[in-house]
Order: C-alpha cells, then structure tokens, then sequence
C-alpha cells in the first residue's frame, strides 16, 4: 500500500520547513468504513464512505503550526506546506533524508470485511433482531448495528521517519427495549475488535441474549439507592473506571498544565499494593492496539501503577520532548484533521488474587456495578461520574435486586486509595474515548475491583 | 489557499445526482460542502497550536425504488463521485423495502435569512485572534489571585457552504460563517484545584467579548474552592442556563419523530397530554438569526421554520424529516439535520428556544429559599437514559441558604426523570443566552421545586 510515494513526501517536509522550524511531519490518511442497522427487524441505513486526507505540521520551538486538506494529490500538499511556511518568514531548514521503513508488525486479518458481501452482515444483524426479540415477551423493541472500518496510514516526518500502519476494526452493538406495565427498560451489548470479519465467527449473536437479558432483568428493578457505600465493579467494562478515574490524569498534556490531580505524584503511592495497571497498545486483536501510534513511534506496553506506585504518564512526542523522555507510543489523533495529543490505548488493571466471589461476600451492604454506561472525569479536580447500566444491592453478603438509574460519583485520588481486592478475572471491552474533541477506539479491562467507600447517586433519598 | 465556492458545490451536487442515476438509482440526492476553518490554542499567554484548514466533501443519498442507501467522500472529481454513486446504489440493495422512504420532493421557496455568514471571519488576521485569545486567558488569569492557571483558551473560526440537488428537482446553496471561543480556568487553594468554564459563540470573532469569557471561567473557578458534598435530600433547585441548555436538547431529542415512531421517547403517544408545568415553554426554530442551526433549508432541502413543541404545559408537536412526516401523515417541520456530508439526513433539533420567564437569577434564588443552585452537570451522555427519560448525573454547583447563594459544592448527583422534572418547573428565569451545549440552545436559568441530590 502506498498512500503517497515517498519522494513527494521529502518534497512536502523540504518545503513546509523552506522558511524555518525545527520540525515537520506529513500524516497522510486512507479511510474507508461501511455500517449498516437493523431496526423494526428491517435492515436500513447502509452506509459507506472514503476519505482521503493529510495533516501536516511544523514545530518550532514551543508553536505547533497545522493545516489538513481533503486530498492527497500533489496540489493539495504542497498547497498546505505552502501555506504553513508562509507563516515563517526564518532560514529553511533540511529535512534529513526518509529512511526505508520497517514492515510494521500488523494485527493479522483472515477475512478482509470490505470483501464480505453486504448481505452476510445483514444476515448476521437478523440474528440479533430474532434472537433478542425471543428473549422475552417483553422485549418490545430490538435494534443492531455492523460497523466496519479500516484507517491505512502513512506518516513522515523531518527527522527520517517513514512509517505506516493498517487498522481494521469491526464492532457490532445491540439494544434491547423491554416493556411491562408502563416500565420500560433498555440493555446494550457490543462485540469489538482490531480484527477482520472472523471476529463474527461462531456465535455473535449471544450479544443480544446479553442485551435483552440486562432490559428484562431491569424491569423488576428498584430505584438505586443515594449514598455512600462499598462498590464492587464488575470486570470488562468495569475498567473504563480505572481508564477515567486515572488513565485521564496520566496523559501528559493534563500532567504538564497542572490539570491533572496525578502531577507531581510519579514514584509515590497512589494506591494500594495490591494494584497494577497498564496501558497496553500491543495487546493483540484489541480494540485500542495498533502498530505505530499517530506519529510513528511503535505501540507499547506501559506499567502505569505498579504495586500501588505511580510509574509513568503516558506521552506523544511533543511532550515527550518537554519531559526529556521517549514518547510512550500514545501519540493518537481521530483523523488526518487532528493533531495528535496524548490518548490511552487499551488501558487495564492487571488480575489479582481476589475470588469475585468472596469480594461480595464480604459486603454488607453495597452496590454492584455490572456495566457501564460510560464516564467522564475533570482531570484538574479528580471529580468524575460514571453511569451505571446494570447495578444491583449487595445485603449481607448477596447481590440482591436489581437498581435502575444509579451513578458512580467520586474523586480520583480517594477512590483509587480505596480500592481494597482486585479480582482474578480478567476481561477487555470496547470503547469510544473522547477528548477535546477527538473520538478514539479505546479498551478498558480489569476483572471484579472492590471499592471502600463510593457514592452511589440514585433516587431513593 | 483555493477555496471551492457555492457554484462549485452546487455543480457538485448536480454532476453526483446524474452519477447516481447513471449507476442505477431511481432517485438520488446529493449534499455537498467546502469549508475553510481556523483554531488557535492559547496557554500561559504564547500559542500553542495554530491549524488552517480547507475541508470539502459529498454524500449521495440513493433510492432504488423504496430502498435506500448512503455513500459519502472526499473526491469531487467525475472518476470520485462515478465511485462514489455506484456505493450508494450498492448500499441500497443491502436495505429492506421500506414503504415510507422515498426522495424528498420540492416544498416551497426557502426563507431569506440575513446575517448567516459575517465577512469578518475570513478578513480577521489570525494575528488578531490569537490576541483575542490572550486577552481571554489574562483576564481570566486577572479576576481573582487564586484563578492560577488556564488550562487552554480555544478559539475556532469556520466558513463554509453546501449545497443541495435531487433529482426531484430540489437544489440550493447557502454559506455561514461560525466564530466560537471557551476556556477552563484553574483557581488554586493549598492542594484544591477547582475549575470554571468560559465561552461566547457568535457569528465572527467581533461577536466574542474576551472581558465577559474570561471572567465567567475565572470567577467561576474561584466560586468553587473550598467546596464540600452536600447531603443526600430532595429539595429546590435552581438550574444554570447550561444546565437547562443541556436538558433542553434532551427533551428536543425525545421529540424527534423517528424515537417517538419507533416506541423509544418518553413522549411517545403524548401529543396534545399535559406534559410539564406551564411555566415551560420550548420552541424550534430554524430561523432565528441568532441561532447556529440556522439555515434557508435542511439537510433535505425543506425550508427551515418554527415550531412550537410544548406550550400551556401541553405537547403541541414532533419535530420531523421527510421520512418521519410520510409514516406519521405529517408534514416536514424542516428537521432534518446533518452533522456533515459524512452522515445521511436524520430528525434533529434546530435551535431549541425556552421562552423567558420574568425572574433575575436573584429572584429565582429567593423563590427557592434553601436548596442548590446547579452550575454543571457532568455524565450525561451515559447518565441520560432517552429512551426512559430517566437521568443521574454528577453535578456541582452553590448552597442556597435564605434565599442567596451560599457554598460551593462538588460531588454530588441530581436524579430524576424528563417528565417529572418537567412537572416541576415553577419558574424560568428572565436572563435569556445562546448556549452551544445540548445543540443551539437559547435558555434562561431555572427554578424546579423538587430534585433528588445523592451527596454524603
């Protein structure tokens, strides 16, 4: 695959850097999706698009300079670098000479989706419609989407990099609507990996037995109560806890502004030693993994806490460089139009030796958080909140009813302090991370975590 | 740089309809836009980033009899579009007959609308908007001795067109122009951070005042320190102008006609019923000037207009595309909204007006008595359930003690549901702004007599 012959690129970055800059980088991008639904057990909305595109920038000294066009002809590229060295008006500098690049180590893909017909992941979206609507009578409502996509990118930059990558990501979600004596209920279910089309092999469809189980379990449930208590979080989603309780807070960007309740606090005990956590951009087939990050430098694994200790923030170039550290691998960006700032990857805690079992058992009284809808933190204060989507009571030792409309809320650094067993199952899911106004396919994991102390915001007052 | 103008786009849009057809469709409709846009990031008063950018696209929309099928790119050659139509004529086979879908037709000339687009924004210097955001930052930076730091000031700029042609003969084009700026500013006390937020949209950088921004997020930030978790109650609240903007694009979400068709909105099979307080009055309106939604037409090409959605505190009306209006026997309320020509037409809210009550904020407080004012929410994209109306999310925000605004507090959640919440508006308030959270929202603050904190 070649997005842009390497000559031209050495003649983008000659010329972005023609009237000065200590450094210039050409991103240039492929991106091809298809999607497709089904609702009212009608297959709609097939979708596909392809965007062709490039990005590129110029730094000097603390000034990241940008332009991004549509196109990747010729014209369009020299038209941005034109436009970014006009700015400058200093000596051009000379971009050292691209060398060949490595093959990058690709997730390997069987089943190219693109060349999977239509109507096989139609098929496959009429298994979930059929299967969720015979869960129950009270499944009033069933609707599922296919989302296939694949971004090939090409990156240069002035100090010889030539890189490249090739991601194939295809998910598939679900929703369930359950209706009863004027309750309604809704569950969600999704199946995602950095993966060809096999990822749908065997039964994927057990997704909608998931969703339309958690609606119809919901429809008995009680108002969640309001209050502090102990939360045991279940493994899987559960992690997108750990990935905006902490995650958020160790992207240097935050850390580097002071807008982050985790500067300062590298080395030191932020947890207990019982606690382990990584981002991980190599885990293979996850939805976070890739073989370069947005700038060319290799995905890896970081040892974020390590036995309750703060080990590393997570960093993209730019600073990296202000830390006089190598950038971690986590230099992301949604497209072509954005620059790239510091994103996790897969982000998880590593398994403990906790049976989930006895860590429920132990709770007098609490609530557990199966799944999530999602979360959002403010990195300055450490505040964040989490919508739980499944969450049941835990009385003397047993999860008991089910509670609707409960909300995690709490502060980083007190809630993490308190996390007192982590569990040894291990589970990753899906899921999209924004920041600034940049999505990302992010994986959050972690098996059962327990938690000493949280509040739970429901109705019940 | 070259930019692509109104003719180009138009052009575009007709030569993508002929592709379509040529490649199969029985109708086609094609919506193209080109844009140019600006950002400038500001931090401890020296640029951080600086981005121009030129942006242009086309979807093509296709029907092979009652299926239909979106394609959308980024190459406007005739090779990309001829691509371009045989995918959406592709994707149209992939889709089940659905009896209601077909190509919009011509509905009437659309509204002439002034002052959409400003010339200021293309012949305002970037040199003057990266002053514009330093002046931000330093006031922000000069409100308060413990305001210590501005995470960022954003400032962005856009303008741009799109065009519309179908082969039932609907075309048009319009430009706009869009100039937004916001900030977080961080006060410190001991080991507190807390953190307030400052913006102003407009339709130029003239329209943005860096005084009003950048004291809004400093004073804010500093209202905060010190602030505590209020206990678990049920009690008065009055409601921020973002809050109520953020629950007002809920409610204008529920009222789109598709959810309500499909069975998944609070308000399904509501219409005409009493459905909240009288005091809570909500429009949408495609026209207004002030409005960022505003345009002649929607994303099918149907004008614009305005619509009232609750008033007397009953339900008068669902907001509606093409497609909804021919499965619910209505008509276009000209709500089909498209966040760009990489997603297909779908019901969307315009710009959503609550109608102004006669209160200041300061009469709100004193009709509430004791209980919360609520600055911010957080968590609602998980913490909204649209399909139950039910919603908790964190917030933070002020005590109200005797009337007035007392201590700050964080950590806390509200919990509740649309339709309840909406029972129990007593008051809005007379303080009336366009907030850019929720969509296009014009709103005031809030008094509801009754919501269910969960702090300590």
């Amino acid at each position: 695959m070649t997005l842009v012959e390497e000559a031209l690129a050495g003649r983008v970055l000659e010329r972005a850097l023609s009237r000065g800059g200590d450094f210039a980088e050409l991103f240039c991008e492929e991106r091809q999706g298809f999607s497709l639904s089904i609702d009212e057990s009608r297959i709609e909305r097939p979708q596909s698009g392809t965007e062709r595109g490039a990005g590129i920038r110029v730094i000097e000294g603390e000034v990241t300079r940008f332009a991004h066009v549509d196109g990747l002809a010729e014209d369009d590229l020299m038209r941005a670098a034109d436009g970014l060295a006009s700015a400058l008006d200093g000596d051009g500098a000379e971009p050292l000479a691209l060398k060949t690049p490595n093959s990058p180590i690709l997730q390997e893909i069987e089943v190219d989706p693109a060349g999977v017909p239509a109507e096989r992941k139609a098929e496959i979206l009429r298994e979930l419609d059929e299967r969720a609507r015979s869960a129950g009578s009270e499944v009033a409502q069933a609707s599922a989407s296919y989302n296939e996509g694949r971004r090939q990118v090409a990156i240069f930059n002035s100090e010889g990099l030539a890189a490249s990558d090739d991601r194939t990501r295809v998910r598939l979600g679900v929703q369930v609507v359950a209706r009863q004596n004027g309750t309604v209920e809704t569950g969600f279910e999704t199946l995602g990996e950095h993966r060809g089309f096999e990822l749908l092999d065997g039964d994927p469809a057990r997704i909608a037995d998931q969703a339309a189980s958690q609606a119809l379990k919901l429809l008995g449930a009680d108002a969640a109560p309001a209050g502090e208590m102990t939360v045991v979080v279940g493994g899987g989603f559960g992690g997108v806890l750990f990935h905006e309780m902490t995650g958020h807070g160790l992207e240097a960007d935050a850390v580097q502004k002071g807008a982050s309740v985790y500067a300062g606090k590298l080395g030191e005990r932020v947890a207990q030693p019982l606690l382990n956590a990584y981002d991980d951009g190599v885990m293979p087939h996850e939805w976070g993994t890739g073989a370069i990050d947005d700038e060319g430098t290799p995905c890896q694994r970081t040892a974020v806490i390590q036995e309750g200790k703060l080990t590393s923030y997570l960093y993209d170039r730019l600073r990296a460089r202000r830390d006089g550290v190598g950038s971690t691998g986590n230099g992301r960006r949604a497209s072509f139009r954005d620059l790239p700032i510091p994103r996790m990857t897969n982000t998880y805690i590593e398994p403990g030796d906790a049976d989930p079992e006895a860590m429920i058992g132990e709770v007098e009284k609490g609530f557990y958080a199966v799944s999530f809808g999602g979360g959002q933190v403010e990195p300055a204060t450490g505040d964040f909140v989490f919508g739980v989507s499944e969450g049941y009571l835990i009385e003397g030792g047993k999860v008991t009813k089910p509670c609707r409309g409960a909300t995690l809320i709490g502060n980083c650094l007190q809630a993490l302090e308190r996390i007192d067993a982590v569990g040894t199952d291990f589970e990753m899911k899906t899921g999209f991370c924004g920041k600034g106004g940049q999505t990302a396919p992010v994986g959050t994991g972690q098996g059962h975590v327990r938690i000493k102390g949280m509040t739970v915001g429901g109705t019940a007052v | 740089m070259t930019d692509i103008g109104p003719a180009d786009l138009e052009d575009a849009a007709r030569r993508a309809v002929e592709a379509a057809t040529s490649a199969g469709a029985s109708d086609a409709e094609a919506w193209s836009e080109g844009s140019r846009s600006r950002e400038v990031r500001v931090h401890a008063g020296e640029v951080e980033s600086l981005t121009e950018a030129t942006g242009r696209g086309v979807g093509i929309r296709a029907w092979i009899g009652s299926r239909t099928g979106y394609a959308y790119g980024t190459d406007l050659t005739a090779s990309g579009l001829a691509e371009l139509a045989e995918a959406a004529a592709g994707a149209a086979r992939v889709a089940d007959e659905d009896e209601n879908s077909a190509a919009p037709e011509p509905s009437g000339a659309p509204p002439e609308i002034e002052g959409l687009r400003d010339p200021a924004v293309r012949r305002t210097e970037t040199a003057e908007v990266i002053d514009l955001a330093k002046r931000i930052e330093r006031v922000a930076l000069d409100r308060d001795e413990r305001v210590t730091a501005v995470e960022e000031v954003v400032y962005v700029d856009e303008d741009g067109d799109a065009a519309i042609a179908t082969s039932r003969g609907v075309s048009g084009s319009f430009g706009s122009s869009v100039a937004y700026a916001f900030l977080q500013a961080m006060a410190t006390q001991d080991a507190e951070v807390q953190t307030g937020l400052g913006f102003a949209v407009g339709r130029s950088p003239k329209a943005l005042d860096a005084e009003e921004i950048g004291a809004e997020a400093g004073d804010e930030a500093a209202s905060m320190l010190g602030a505590t978790k209020p206990k678990s109650r049920t009690c008065p609240v009055v409601l921020s102008e973002r809050v109520t903007a953020s629950f007002a694009g809920f409610i204008g979400g529920a009222l789109c006609a598709d959810d309500v068709q499909r069975g998944r909105s609070p308000f399904a099979d509501r219409l005409g019923a009493e459905v909240s307080s009288a005091a809570y009055v909500l429009a949408d309106d495609g026209i207004d000037p002030g409005g960022l939604a505003t345009a002649p037409f929607d994303g099918e090409g149907t004008p614009r207009e305005r619509t009232s959605l609750i008033a007397d505190g009953k339900l008068l009306a669902y907001l509606h595309d093409s497609y909804t209006a021919r499965r619910g026997d209505a008509r276009s309320t000209g709500n089909a909204a498209r966040a760009s020509y990489r997603s297909p037409p779908s019901v969307s809210p315009s710009n959503l007006v609550i109608e102004a009550g006669e209160l200041s904020l300061q009469q709100l407080l004193e009709k509430a008595g004791d209980g919360v004012y609520i600055t911010e929410v957080a968590g609602l994209h998980s913490g909204v359930n649209p399909v139950t109306g039910r919603y908790s999310v964190g917030a933070s925000g002020r005590g109200i003690s005797g009337g007035e605004l007392a201590e700050p507090l964080r950590e806390f959640t509200i919990a509740g549901d649309l339709l309840g919440t909406l029972a129990a508006v007593d008051a809005v308030g007379s303080e009336i702004r366009w907030v850019p959270f929720g969509g296009s929202v014009k709103t005031a603050p809030m008094l509801v007599g009754e919501m269910a904190i969960g702090g300590s």
